[in-house]
C-alpha cells in the first residue's frame, strides 16, 4: 500500500497503529488510527505523544475526513497527518490544503493510478486561496 | 459587474484543462466511471435522457450583453439553437457533444464564465435576488456577497465532497425575490439597532420529496463574519451530514434530525474555534479583496430624471398593450425616471424558459442599449432588463414584439415555472413542458389574465421538485400511476418572505384533466375574492382549500 507525498511514491512503511482508548498517559510515541466519527475533542492530550494521525477514507465522495483533518489542525496538531484508503489523484491537493501531510492508496490504485497524475496535483489551485499566499498547509513538524 | 482577476482567469482555464485531462483519463481507464462522475456533474455535465446536459452557471444572475451573446453563439453552434434558463440562474444545454465540452468551457471563459459546480455534492452557484442593486426597497445590494461566497466556495479543498449538493441564496432586500427559505442556507441582509450591515442566517430549506421550510440560526452576524460561520456550518453538515441514505442526506434533514438549538450550539463552537484560531480564522475575508469586489458592483452613474416619463404616458396612451405590458412587467427602480423589466421567457404555447439563439441576442442588444449593459437570469425563468430609462420603455417593447418576447405576463397565471421533465430529464416521471404549455394557451387572453391577477404556478416533473411546485399558488407535480402520467395538485403554496408549503388538494388527475381542473379552480375563485386586490393566495387563506378542492374535483 502505497504513501503519496509531494515528492511521488513511497513504499509502506507499516505503520503500528493505535487505537484512542489504547492511549494512557503512560503511552509513548505512538501512531493514532481515528475513525471518522471519532470525537476530535479526546485527541488534543495525546498530540505531543502522536507522530502521526491516520484518517480512513472508506470511499472517495465520503468527505469526512477533510472536515475532521482541518479540525485537528485547528485544535493545533502538528505531528504528520494522513489519508489512508481511496482517494482519488484529483483530491490530493484538497488533501494537502486541508492539513493531511500524505495519502496512502491501495497497489490496485497505484497500478491504475501512475505516480505523475498524483504529482501534477497544485495545476487548479483554488483562486481564494492563491490570493491569500501560503494557502493552508501546515507543514509537519 | 465582476471582472476577473488574474487568479480567476487562470482558474477557470486550468479548470477546462484539468477536465479535458480527467476525461482523458477516464477513456484511458486510469479513472473508474465511479472515480470519474463527480469530477464530470462538478463541471456541470449531467448525462440525461437522449444526451448529455451543460449546466452553465450564471453567478446570481448577472451577466453582460457580451457574455449574453456567447450564450447565444454556444446555442447556436454546439446546440440545437436554443438554451434553457433555469429556476436556479443557471441556462442548460440540452443536447451537448462528449466532445465539444472543452471547446464550450473554452469559450465560456473567453468571456469570464464556467460551469464549475452547477452540480455534484458541493456548493452550487449562489443565487441572488434578481433585482439586485436596482430595486427600490433594497437594503444593500446582495451581489458582492454572493460574489464572495462564489469565490470562497470554488474548489473548496474541504466541501467538494459533502454529503449532498449544497445551495446557498442572497437578498438584500426585505421582499424576498431569492427564496432564501428554500435554500441550504439562506442570507438576508439587514442591519442591527446600531445601524451595522449583516445577515440572518437561515439553514435547512429545501424543496424536493421533503419540502421544508429554513429556520433561523443566527438572527444577526455580522458582514465581517460570514465566512467563518458558513464554514462552520458546512463543516458541521459535512462530519454529521447523513451519507447511508441519498434522500436523507441534505441538511434540511440533519437541521431536522438534530433540532436548530442543537445544531446552532454545535455552529457556534465551531464558530468560536475558528474565531481563536492561532492567527485568526483562516477565511476571514482580506479587505482588500472586498473593497475590490464592491467597487464592480457599484451602481452604473443614472442619469437624474423626472420619475413620471411623459414619453411613457403618451405612448401608453395610444397603445393599450404596451400600457399592460408596463403596467405587468416593469417594476420600481430605485433611480427616478427609471424601471426594471421582466422580460417574460414564457411565449403562449413555449417551454417556459427556453430562449432561442435569436432571442438571446436580441436580449443582449437591449441589455447593452438600453440597460448599461447589464441583464439577469431570475429563479422565474425570466431575463431582466434591470436598469432602463422610463423614457426607452416604448422603444424596448416594440423591439421585444418583433422578437416574440413581448409577453405582458410576469407574476400573472402564465408566468409558470416548468421543470424540464419527461422531455428531457432521466429522473422524470411524467412531463411537465406540456402541461405548462397546454396552461399557457388557456390562459393567453391578456385581459383574463390581467383579470386574475398575481397567481404563480409551478410544475415539476417527479418528486425532486426541481419546478418548484411546493411553493407555487398551485403547484403540479407530476407522477407515474401504473405507466400513466397522473399529476397531483398542491395548493397554498408561497415562495416568498410569508413562504408556506402548498397542500395536497386530493387524489392525483390525468394530464388531460389538469387544464379544465386549472380553469375551474380559477373561476371558483373569481368567484368568491372580495376584490381585485384579493390575490388567489390571500382568498385561499381566508376561505380555506375546500372550495377549491370542490372546484377542481367538479367534473
Ligand atoms: C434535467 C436534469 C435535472 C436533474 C437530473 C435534476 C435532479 C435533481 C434532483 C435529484 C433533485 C433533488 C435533490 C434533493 O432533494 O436532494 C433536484 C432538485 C432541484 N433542482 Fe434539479 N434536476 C434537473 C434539472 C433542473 C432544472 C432544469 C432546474 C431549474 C429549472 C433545477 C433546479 C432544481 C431545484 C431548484 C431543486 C429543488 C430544490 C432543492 O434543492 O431542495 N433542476 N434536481
Ligand atoms: S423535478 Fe424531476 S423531472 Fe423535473 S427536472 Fe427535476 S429531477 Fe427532472
Amino acid at each position: 500500500m502505497p504513501i503519496i507525498t509531494d515528492t511521488g511514491f513511497a513504499p509502506d512503511d507499516d505503520l503500528a497503529l493505535l487505537c484512542l482508548d489504547d492511549l494512557t498517559d503512560s503511552t509513548g510515541q505512538a501512531a493514532l488510527d481515528l475513525p471518522l466519527d471519532a470525537d476530535p475533542d479526546a485527541v488534543p492530550r495525546h498530540f505531543d505523544r502522536l507522530t502521526h494521525i491516520v484518517i480512513p477514507f472508506p470511499g472517495f465522495a465520503d468527505g469526512r475526513g477533510f472536515s475532521l483533518a482541518r479540525r485537528l489542525r485547528a485544535l493545533g496538531y502538528r505531528g504528520r497527518l494522513r489519508a489512508a484508503g481511496h482517494l482519488i489523484p484529483d483530491q490530493y491537493a484538497f488533501a494537502r490544503f486541508c492539513g493531511f501531510d500524505e495519502v496512502q492508496i491501495s497497489s490496485e490504485q497505484a497500478d491504475r493510478q501512475a505516480e505523475s497524475q498524483w504529482t501534477i496535483h497544485t495545476r487548479a489551485l483554488p483562486p481564494f486561496l492563491r490570493r491569500r499566499t501560503g494557502g493552508w498547509t501546515q507543514p509537519a513538524t | 459587474m465582476y471582472r476577473y482577476d488574474e487568479f480567476d482567469h487562470d482558474y477557470v482555464r486550468a479548470r477546462v484543462s484539468e477536465f479535458r485531462d480527467q476525461t482523458q483519463r477516464r477513456i484511458d481507464g486510469a479513472l473508474t466511471e465511479d472515480e470519474y462522475k463527480p469530477l464530470r456533474l462538478q463541471n456541470g455535465l449531467y448525462l440525461q435522457l437522449h444526451a448529455y446536459m451543460l449546466r452553465v452557471a450564471i453567478p446570481y444572475g448577472t451577466l453582460n450583453s457580451r457574455q449574453m451573446r456567447t450564450l447565444a453563439m454556444i446555442a447556436e453552434r454546439w446546440d440545437e439553437g436554443y438554451g434553457h434558463f433555469t429556476t436556479r440562474q443557471n441556462i442548460q444545454y440540452n443536447w451537448t457533444r462528449l466532445t465539444d465540452v472543452g471547446d464550450i468551457l473554452d469559450a465560456l471563459a473567453d468571456v469570464e464564465m464556467h460551469a464549475i459546480q452547477t452540480s455534484g455534492n458541493c456548493i452550487r452557484n449562489v443565487t441572488a435576488d434578481h433585482f439586485a442593486g436596482a430595486a427600490a426597497d433594497e437594503i444593500e445590494d446582495p451581489r458582492p456577497t454572493a460574489e464572495l461566497i462564489r469565490q470562497w466556495s470554488t474548489a473548496h479543498p474541504e466541501f467538494a465532497f459533502l454529503p449532498r449538493k449544497f445551495k446557498v441564496a442572497v437578498t438584500g432586500s426585505p421582499n424576498d425575490r431569492a427564496v432564501t427559505k428554500a435554500h441550504d442556507i439562506g442570507l438576508r441582509m439587514l442591519r442591527n439597532a446600531a445601524g451595522e450591515a449583516g445577515y440572518e442566517v437561515i439553514v435547512g430549506g429545501g424543496l424536493g420529496r421533503t419540502p421544508m421550510i429554513g429556520k433561523v440560526i443566527r438572527d444577526f452576524l455580522p458582514k465581517d463574519d460570514l465566512l467563518p460561520y458558513l464554514e462552520a456550518i458546512l463543516r458541521v453538515y459535512n462530519l454529521h451530514g447523513r451519507r447511508d441514505n441519498k434522500y436523507k442526506a441534505r441538511i434540511k434533514i440533519l437541521v431536522h434530525e438534530t433540532g436548530i438549538e442543537d445544531m446552532r450550539a454545535q455552529v457556534e463552537a465551531e464558530f468560536e474555534r475558528q474565531m481563536h484560531e492561532e492567527g485568526g480564522p483562516l477565511v476571514a475575508p482580506d479587505p482588500v479583496q472586498v473593497a475590490r469586489i464592491e467597487s464592480y458592483f457599484a451602481p452604473p452613474a443614472f442619469e437624474v430624471l423626472p420619475d413620471r416619463s411623459e414619453t411613457l404616458e403618451v405612448a401608453m396612451a395610444n397603445d393599450a398593450a404596451l400600457k399592460t405590458w408596463v403596467e405587468n412587467n416593469t417594476s420600481d427602480h430605485r433611480a427616478s425616471g427609471h424601471a426594471i423589466v421582466t422580460v417574460a421567457i414564457k411565449g403562449t404555447g413555449e417551454a417556459p424558459g427556453d430562449a432561442t439563439t435569436a432571442q438571446m441576442r436580441v436580449l443582449a442588444t437591449l441589455g447593452e442599449r438600453y440597460s448599461h449593459d447589464e441583464l439577469r437570469i431570475s429563479h422565474e425563468q425570466n431575463v431582466i432588463l434591470p436598469h432602463v430609462r422610463k423614457d426607452d420603455l416604448p422603444a424596448i417593447f416594440s423591439a421585444l414584439r418583433k422578437a416574440g418576447l413581448a409577453s405582458a405576463n410576469a407574476g400573472l397565471i402564465t408566468d409558470i415555472i416548468a421543470c424540464p421533465g419527461l422531455d428531457y430529464c432521466a429522473l422524470a416521471t411524467a412531463r411537465s413542458i406540456p402541461v405548462a404549455q397546454d396552461l399557457s394557451r388557456r390562459f393567453a387572453a391578456p385581459e383574463r389574465a390581467a383579470a386574475i391577477g398575481n397567481f404563480t404556478i409551478k410544475i415539476s416533473g417527479c418528486i425532486n421538485a426541481c419546478g418548484h411546485h411546493h411553493v407555487g399558488h398551485v403547484g403540479i407535480l407530476g407522477l407515474e400511476k401504473s405507466g400513466i402520467e397522473n399529476y397531483q395538485i398542491t395548493l397554498g403554496g408561497d415562495h416568498t418572505e410569508t413562504m408556506a408549503v402548498g397542500e395536497r388538494a386530493g387524489p392525483g388527475i390525468s394530464a388531460e384533466e389538469v387544464g379544465p381542473a386549472i380553469e375551474r379552480l380559477v373561476d371558483a375563485y373569481l368567484d368568491t375574492r372580495v376584490d381585485e386586490t384579493e390575490r388567489f393566495i390571500d382568498t385561499y387563506r381566508r376561505i380555506g382549500a375546500e372550495p377549491f378542492r370542490q372546484a377542481l374535483y367538479a367534473a
